[in-house]
């Protein structure tokens, strides 16, 4: 899986989020996602990743378990 | 998830006041997030409990689904499912994990 791909699954879930990817290391295996979206207001911050997990649900059961998260409204 | 299976993870949260499940132990982290949630909770001098989840597949897949959570580490406190790594850190950087420990 890319970061581009990453990228386009987390936004096709939470529409007009933004979603910056870095990948440090250049390896696609630890990678933080820093994505921004309007539809976290309200919400803690268990709930808003939560809400960017479900969007990769698949791709995390097949252990990509290095995605480092930040989430910001 | 069977209720056995529920049960024991549910006893293993109750068992201490601050638990995390992990991939290793406090000594030996096999994940770079786990050892990252060790630090953390050394640095505040927290006394947690742990379980290896390596040790057991049946509770490394139980977690995810108990906390409705899809990585490890997961860190509870009071019972109560806190987040994993990058949420622990947050947390420790603005004070708020070492309100939820020494409360």
């Amino acid at each position: 899986m890319t970061v581009q791909e990453i990228r386009e699954k987390i936004q096709a879930g939470l529409p007009g989020s933004e979603v910056e990817i870095q990948d440090p290391y250049n390896d696609g295996v630890h990678i933080k996602a820093i994505v921004k979206f309007s539809g976290f207001a309200g919400k803690s911050i268990v709930e808003q990743h939560r809400m960017v997990y479900a969007t990769l649900k698949d791709e995390l059961k097949a252990e990509v378990h290095a995605l480092g998260l930040e989430t910001k409204v | 998830m069977d209720k056995e299976l529920q049960d024991k993870i549910k006893g293993l949260i109750d068992s201490k006041k601050i638990f995390l499940f992990m991939k290793g132990t406090p000594d030996a982290p096999m994940c770079g997030f786990s050892a990252g949630v060790t630090n953390v909770l050394r640095s505040l001098g927290a006394d947690y409990n742990s379980f290896n989840v390596l040790s057991d597949q049946n509770v490394r897949e139980g977690i995810k689904e108990f906390a409705n959570w899809p990585t490890i580490p997961q860190l509870y406190i009071d019972g109560e499912f806190i987040g994993g790594h990058d949420i622990v850190v947050e947390m420790a950087k603005s004070g708020e994990l070492q309100k939820k420990i020494g409360a």
